[in-house]
């Protein structure tokens, strides 16, 4: 019989073929011409890694023992996959905008990218899959001697068998899952590969299946009949198992690293989950569509005591249809290897990703930019990881010495992984999640897990006899199959209920009570609002001098190459071109996600920070995620106060104009008063000497008349002039005072006589001389032309019959007032807002002066820190000068 | 400052038409339809928790196993029609109009 010979060469050559499948793919993926490798297709039946050889041949193990219960392994990932639109497009969307490498990746990064519980989540997931990966082993080596048994010229080495088989599918998950780094760039090689297991499996065990209806029973008529007959006749499943490993399937088919890894990581395109919604449940029921008459036909045509895990293989074999037995056994070959393959190399992911690599970070503390390239050390340590995990599930297998124990295995390890799921689920559709209360959540379900499911599981002297029979420390109610004393339950039912609501109770009330970190929340809006914020939020600023160590250091991760291109496409999308990007936190963001693709988002994040210094999350970033209406709120109140700014300015511009046109107009009117002033005289003055000129014949006495007119205006002119001059001198403020000490009444006396001087009116002048006894300090010439003016201007206008003129002095403590009163009419009331006007003349038939003196009067005294006024009601001309006794300087 | 319209406008945010147009409006349902499909499917897999088993079966005949094959197989097929009916109906949607399927869904949940 050459069974054997030929078994060994058909392994060998599926082997090489998915070798040069694999290899084949990886190369179409460079070329960029893979366009049906990223097909629908392709990722639905690779999702098909869900049906590992326990599914393969243990669900007709278990079918044969437990009946209809094996369909729940099924349904639950059908109800998974029917509600895509809720749960899997938001976590494929997460994991591909998040650039997450694995689902301790994941669940890190929503909270807060916490290493600690990714460290968590990953060895959750090496203790709960390295026994399943062991079970793998398990049934390729069953297989094996299934066919060692038809040949009983060999002795079946099973040792040796299990060692190879683990070798080379760690060779096979070395070779095609650590080829290139970013984990994000998908694995087409592997992930074609297990598509074509898929198939094999599929095919192998439809083939099986019509071969015994349509073969042994003779159709389906006769084989539901059979069905009936047998001893799984009856509908005999327990209704808590039956809803509980729905439920499980159900988790553990979203928190399993390999389908994380399948379903999420190596998704090229979200709209695959369209197809694969209805394809992949389509899978799962061709799959187990024949498993029951399998198991039915296997009970009654196998001798008693045959193992019916075996049956898919044995039962063509018994039949005489080697060629069948030969697909069966490489359709349970490649449920074993692509489970093996894929869980190894998302294990090795998480475990360099979030423990390798990080303790390597950390022993080269500020470090991150020192050349030397990282590639290696991240690849070696996945490759490492992966050998590591092979040999775990190895010896696992060797020293569990497999048998039954073994396969309760996948129900444990998935009750194990689904611990994951409150963490998840909340991280993805609560805001308020934190990680601390993940952490709890994770640690109070790993705990009850471990306590009432895989210790006792697993047997082999773990947990004592005494603590199973009496609960721990002897306390009744800590028993681990009868929790808080509730006896009876299925231990499956009993842990899985107890450990998720525990787990969950934990995760929700730590979560409500704490108060997340800036950056958990900045994730946490991020994840939950996915749909939203397709553009991530700012958590970076950086200075110019760090983008030379960041190049250095996305050299060492991403290849040289990749990361100068990585650069250059950035450098060219800011503008700069010869250079090296700005590090602005947009490009930092592009930079730590395309180096999480690579390390893992705890990873990359932390050595961003060594470069960068640490993250900037600001209270107005998490406002803007928080709700971006606050931050419209921002900018209109913004524009409010730039609006309000400029009206302001607005206004004072108008009022300057204002002011301008103001004074422009006052210019246009001095200047035309002026011309007038000048006019006057000048026509008096041409007259005159016209008539000097040009009249015959003249008396003297008419000649000298005309020339003392003419001399006259002209001197009335100069008068002008010399006011004018000294108006605009004062009026800007160049006139330069001469502060001097002096008697009040020297002064009085010095004006009194220079006015009254050389006139042919008659004033005269009171004062009382004990009041002018006061000493003064201001520019004396100027305050006695004040006085000059003012006494003239009493000689001129006075209009009484004995003109009068008091002057009278007051001190009034800081200030001396001197009123000049006279006898006259005084000004009339209409006249006397003008008097201090500039030409403004009471009457114009005593236009005896240009009307220029009070003016200048008002400004010297101003000058002088004083004012000189208009007094009404004293029955006469009335002024008053104020002075101040120390006068100020007025502004000069 | 007089009150511009803009003023006008923060206070009073811009309120979503109340109703839809006829195809948004069936998008929406489709979009109802596809979430309540696993509360279908849980509820059609709760169905044998009421069937009486072997042990607890009493009075009346178990279930046969056959008539359980039939009807939960065809039940899951119905639950795979349906998905393909429903992926088939909103093929277009990622690549014809994306925004209404990714910003707008936010909006579209209030529908």
């Amino acid at each position: 019989m050459a069974t054997l010979n030929v078994l060994v060469l058909v392994c060998l050559g599926y082997v090489a073929l998915l070798f040069i499948v694999a290899f084949a793919a990886d190369r179409l993926a460079a070329t960029g011409r893979s366009t049906w490798l990223r097909s629908p297709l392709v990722y639905t039946l690779s999702m098909s890694i869900y049906c590992t050889a326990w599914t393969f041949y243990g669900a007709v193990g278990y079918a044969a023992r437990s009946g209809l219960e094996f369909l729940t392994i099924y349904l639950g990932p059908t109800l998974v996959m029917i509600g895509w639109w809720w749960g899997l497009r938001k976590l494929v969307r997460v994991g591909r905008s998040q650039r997450v490498t694995s689902i301790a990746d994941l669940i890190s990064s929503r909270y807060g990218k916490s290493n600690l519980l990714a460290i968590c989540v990953t060895i959750l997931a090496v203790i709960g899959v390295t026994p399943y990966i062991a079970l793998q082993l398990q049934s390729i080596t069953l297989s094996f001697s299934i066919f060692f048994d038809t040949d009983p010229m060999r002795e079946y080495g099973e040792a040796g068998v299990v060692f190879w088989v683990a070798a080379g599918l760690a060779v096979f998950a070395i070779l095609f899952g650590t080829r290139n780094l970013d984990a994000n760039e998908r694995h087409h090689g592997v992930v074609t590969a297990v598509a074509l297991e898929a198939i094999v499996k599929l095919v192998a065990l439809l083939a099986v299946g019509i071969f015994v209806v349509w073969g042994v029973s003779g159709g389906v008529g006769p084989t539901l009949d059979r069905i009936d007959a047998s001893d799984i006749g009856q509908w005999q499943v327990d209704s808590g198992r039956w809803a509980t490993i729905t439920f499980l399937s159900a988790a553990a088919f979203v928190c399993l690293p390999r389908m994380f890894q399948v379903m999420v990581v190596e998704n090229d395109d979200e709209r695959h989950l369209r197809t694969a919604a209805w394809a992949f449940p389509l899978y799962l029921l061709l799959i187990s569509l024949f498993v029951v008459p399998i198991a039915v036909v296997g009970l009654d045509v196998m001798p008693q005591g045959s193992n019916p895990d075996m049956f898919v293989l044995t039962l063509p074999l018994s039949q005489g249809q080697e060629a069948l037995a030969m697909l069966s056994f490489l359709g349970g070959f490649s449920s074993a290897t692509s489970m093996v393959i894929v869980a190894a190399m998302a294990l090795s992911t998480m475990v360099s990703n979030h423990i390798v690599m990080p303790i390597w970070l950390s022993s080269k503390v500020g470090s991150a930019s020192v050349s030397g390239d990282v590639r290696q050390v991240i690849l070696l340590a996945r490759r490492v990881s992966i050998a590591v995990i092979m040999a775990l599930g190895y010896f696992y297998f060797r020293l569990s010495g497999g048998g039954a124990a073994l396969a309760s295995i996948g129900l444990i390890a998935f009750a194990g992984i689904a611990q994951i799921l409150p963490a998840l689920v909340g991280g993805l559709f609560w805001r308020g999640a934190t990680r601390s209360g993940a952490f709890a959540g994770l640690t109070v379900g790993f705990v009850l897990w471990l306590y009432t499911l895989l210790l006792p599981g697993l047997g082999g002297g773990l947990l004592p006899e005494g603590i199973v029979e009496n609960g721990l420390f002897g306390i009744g109610w800590l028993r681990p199959h009868a929790l808080f004393g509730i006896e009876g339950m299925d231990p499956t039912v009993h842990s899985v209920m107890w450990s998720m609501a525990l787990n969950a109770t934990a995760f929700c009330l730590v979560s409500l009570m704490g108060f997340p970190s800036p950056l958990e929340r900045l994730q946490g809006a991020q994840f939950v609002n996915v749909f939203d914020h397709s553009a991530g939020p700012r958590g970076w600023t950086g200075s110019v001098a760090q983008s030379e160590d960041l190049m250095i250091m996305s050299q060492r991760i991403l290849g040289a190459g990749e990361a100068q291109e990585l650069f250059q496409r950035e450098a060219a999308l800011q503008g700069v071109y010869g250079r090296l990007p700005e590090p602005t936190p947009l490009f930092l963001e592009r930079l730590e996600r395309e180096l999480s693709g690579s390390v893992g988002a705890a990873t990359a994040h932390a050595m961003i920070g060594q470069i960068v210094g640490g993250s900037s999350v600001s209270v107005e970033d998490l406002l803007a995620v928080a709700d971006e209406s606050a931050q419209l709120m921002e900018y209109s109140s913004q524009l409010e106060a730039k609006s309000d700014e400029l009206s302001r300015t607005a206004r004072q511009l108008r009022e300057a104009n204002e002011k301008l046109t103001q004074i422009s107009l006052q210019k246009d009117a001095f200047l035309s008063q002026v011309s007038h002033e000048l006019r006057t005289p000048m026509t008096s003055i041409r007259a005159f000497s016209e008539i000097l000129r040009d009249t015959e014949g003249l008396e003297a006495d008419d000649k000298t008349r005309y020339a003392t007119i003419i001399h006259d205006e002209a001197l009335r002119l100069t008068r002008l002039l010399n006011d004018l001059l000294d108006l605009s001198v004062l009026e800007s403020g160049q006139v330069s005072l001469n502060m001097r000490e002096g008697s009040l009444s020297t002064i009085l006396d010095r004006a009194v006589s220079t006015a009254l001087t050389g006139s042919d009116r008659k004033l005269t002048v009171r004062r009382r001389r004990i009041n002018e006894a006061l000493m003064l300090h201001s520019d004396l010439d100027r305050l006695a032309q004040v006085f000059i003016n003012l006494i003239a201007n009493a000689q001129k206008y006075c209009d009484a019959a004995e003109p009068e003129l008091t002057i009278t002095v007051h001190n009034a403590g800081d200030r001396i007032m001197l009123d000049f009163i006279d006898n006259g009419s005084g000004i009339p009331p209409e006249a006397q807002a003008m008097v201090f006007e500039k030409f403004a003349r009471v009457s114009a038939e005593k236009a005896g002066g240009a009307g220029l003196g009070l003016a200048i009067c008002r400004e010297i005294m101003q000058r002088l820190g004083g004012d000189v006024s208009y007094l009404t009601g004293q029955g006469g001309g009335a002024f008053r000068v104020m002075l101040p006794v120390a006068p100020a300087l007025a502004a000069q | 400052m007089k009150p511009t319209t803009d003023d006008i406008d923060r206070g009073q945010p811009v309120l979503p038409p109340v109703f839809l147009e006829r195809q948004s409006y069936r998008r929406r349902r489709l979009m109802d339809a596809a979430r309540l499909l696993p509360v279908l499917g849980m509820l059609l897999f709760a169905v044998p928790l009421l069937w009486p088993g072997a042990d607890t079966a009493g009075a009346t005949d178990p279930m046969p196993t056959s008539r359980a094959i039939l009807y939960i197989f065809s039940s899951w097929a119905l639950l795979i029609l349906a998905t393909v009916w429903f992926g088939f109906r909103t093929r277009g949607w990622n690549r014809a109009e994306p925004p209404v399927d990714e910003a707008d869904s936010a909006a579209r949940d209030r529908g």
